[in-house]
């Protein structure tokens, strides 16, 4: 059994494994030559908080085990980094990574349910995940069960209408095992949300749907850790983390340039890249 | 007249009715069915469910998207979810989670769309599932089923259940008269079923068109001319050596459908002729339109579904054997 993997490493431990799926979300998106690396490197820390800051409950051995926790990356676009969390714990070889978006390989450009151990669900058109969360929980309910369900989105994701119609039923079945983290970047991809369709009030917006909220700063892993602890409390209601990010966090060229959404790094541009993760 | 009143048929109940008789026994017999409903189980028929099986029934709301993906997490946790609502509801609004959070991986849910075709009658065009069949083709991982009258409900309801997998389900709130006796229906997903035998041309159906259908048989019976009829109740897989027989051995096929001949039933049976064994064919269903409000009979004679339009084609199907 590889639940070891489950116990918490320590902070700095953290950090080095996120520098590692921040450099594998590089290669091999710039190995493919297409995908979204900054919408991926924006969520890094969030998803090294779950996986490897001693979150989520999970058997890499067995990866359809009832009792685990589910995560479920409903922002499809960042699948490079799921992989990537997935190959480092043990889930599946870390080459496989490099077969991202090639022919005859399992390694789609979004994730395709169970083509690879450890995808919960089929995501890449937006606005699924949290239902499919949901479902889970009502299933873990019947089955009596206790695990959680994470369920991270993104924040022009939250446009889409069916997030906002399980964000309904979620209170209404009083999901308190059901936690959402938002990856609030603040950019979709034509441009600021802001301008190109403004989400705030955005914490008042999950609120009044009855959510408990907690905002933090989504790229200090202590700080994810102790938000998705302290919701783990929250009784009757379902939580929602929205994480305060840096689109394409890391770089900074890609900090700098939105464009960058949907969009490889070119050789050149990945040496750089690869230098400034290195040295952080 | 009513339809299958000409062959002899004896009325029944609605199919809806039906539908959730065998529904409430599915529920019975297998503890992994759970319900998610739309609001809308006084019209799916699926209310004796809830009153049963509170706990796994779950109203959704009107919120089709979250009850499709919904399902999809149920199925993972290894429950036989029935997504269950008016289909053009359903499908329409639903489509990119029955896609996404079910078709592409395949999973193990039932989707029941009610109210299938235009005999929904009075609620009018907006209401009334004519595209589901096409719909539900280009979701390629799911099988779809259409019963035919009571017997094939049931025996249709406990397939769907025992089939692995993701299966389209069409319900209908009119009633269909008994092509088959009572719990003595062959039902094979996949195969269809030869109701009426006959040399001269074979009339493919299914749904409320199969006992059109039979009425259909039995007025070219009077002229001399024998058809065989078959319930193709399965339109994915489809049944390719019953087809494949029939163009063999009586020459010609007209299709019946209670949908939109655009991607419906009979065009997709003529595929399978073109494939297979080329006659002539013809094809009664409804032709690129919407229809309105309306008494059921009255919508299937003004928009050309009646035993008699199938009579007409027969006609021309038989002339063009040469």
């Amino acid at each position: 059994m590889r639940e070891m993997l489950t116990q918490a490493m320590d902070l700095q431990a953290l950090k080095e494994k996120a520098r590692s799926l921040r450099l594998d979300t590089l290669e091999i998106t710039t190995h493919a030559r297409s995908g979204h690396p900054s919408s991926c490197f924006s969520s890094v820390e969030m998803v090294t908080a779950l996986y490897f800051g001693g979150i989520l409950r999970y058997r890499s051995d067995d990866p359809h085990w009832p009792e685990r926790d589910r995560f479920i990356m409903s922002k499809g676009h960042a699948a490079p980094l799921l992989y990537a969390a997935l190959a480092h714990a043990g889930y599946f070889d870390r080459e496989e990574l490099w077969r991202l978006r090639q022919i005859n390989s399992p390694v789609e450009g979004h994730p395709v349910q169970d083509r690879l151990p450890g995808i919960e669900t089929t995501t890449g058109s937006l606005g699924k995940g949290l239902s499919v969360g949901l479902g889970h929980v009502l299933g873990g309910r019947l089955n009596k069960l206790n695990y959680r369900v994470y369920v991270l989105l993104g924040d022009g994701e939250c446009e889409e209408g069916q997030i906002w119609e399980a964000a309904m039923a979620a209170a209404h079945f009083k999901a308190d095992n059901l936690i959402a983290i938002v990856d609030y970047n603040k950019y979709q991809e034509t441009g600021p949300i802001s301008r190109e369709m403004a989400l705030e009030p955005f914490a008042e917006k999950w609120r009044a749907f009855g959510w408990h909220v907690e905002e933090v700063d989504g790229h200090d892993i202590q700080a994810l850790i102790e938000k998705l602890k302290a919701v783990q409390e929250v009784k009757g209601q379902p939580s929602v983390i929205i994480a305060h990010t840096i689109k394409g966090k890391g770089v900074s060229f890609v900090e700098a340039d939105y464009t960058f959404h949907g969009r490889a790094l070119t050789p050149e541009q990945a040496e750089r890249a690869r230098e400034e993760i290195l040295c952080k | 007249m009513q339809v299958g009143e000409k062959a002899g048929l004896k009325p029944a109940k609605p199919l809806r009715d039906v539908f959730g008789e065998a529904l409430l026994e599915l529920c019975r017999d297998n503890p992994r069915v759970v319900v998610l409903d739309g609001d809308l189980s006084n019209t799916t028929k699926t209310a004796a469910v809830r009153h049963e099986f509170p706990e796994r029934f779950f109203n959704i709301g009107l919120a089709e998207c979250n009850m499709v993906s919904i399902g999809a997490g149920l199925a993972d946790c290894g429950f036989i979810p029935f997504i269950t609502s008016m289909s053009a509801f359903l499908l329409c609004i639903a489509y990119d989670p029955l896609r996404i959070s079910i078709a592409i991986a395949g999973l193990n849910v039932k989707v029941v769309g009610s109210h299938g075709g235009i005999t929904l009658g009075k609620d009018g065009p907006t209401a009334m599932a004519i595209e589901d069949f096409a719909l539900m083709g280009g979701l390629p991982t799911f099988v779809i089923v259409v019963p035919s009258d009571p017997a094939s409900m049931h025996k249709a309801v406990h397939a769907t259940a025992e089939h692995v997998g993701p299966v389209y389900l069409r319900s209908s709130r009119t009633a269909m008269p008994h092509i088959y006796p009572e719990n003595h229906c062959p039902f094979e997903i996949g195969k269809a079923n030869v109701v009426r035998q006959g040399r001269d041309l074979t009339i493919i159906g299914c749904g409320l068109m199969v006992a059109a259908a039979l009425d259909a048989a039995a007025m070219l019976a009077e002229e001399g001319i024998e058809a065989r009829v078959l319930d193709m109740h399965t339109l994915r897989p489809m049944d390719t050596e019953a087809i494949a027989a029939a163009a063999r051995e009586t020459g010609t096929i007209v299709t019946a459908e209670e949908h939109l001949l655009h991607g419906g039933m009979g065009s997709n049976i003529a595929r399978v002729v073109a494939a297979t064994h080329p006659v002539p064919m013809h094809f009664v269903g409804l032709a690129n339109t919407y229809t309105e409000s309306g008494e059921p009979y009255a919508l299937l004679e003004k928009y050309g579904l009646t035993a008699q339009d199938i009579v007409v084609a027969a006609h021309e199907a038989v002339a063009a054997k040469g």
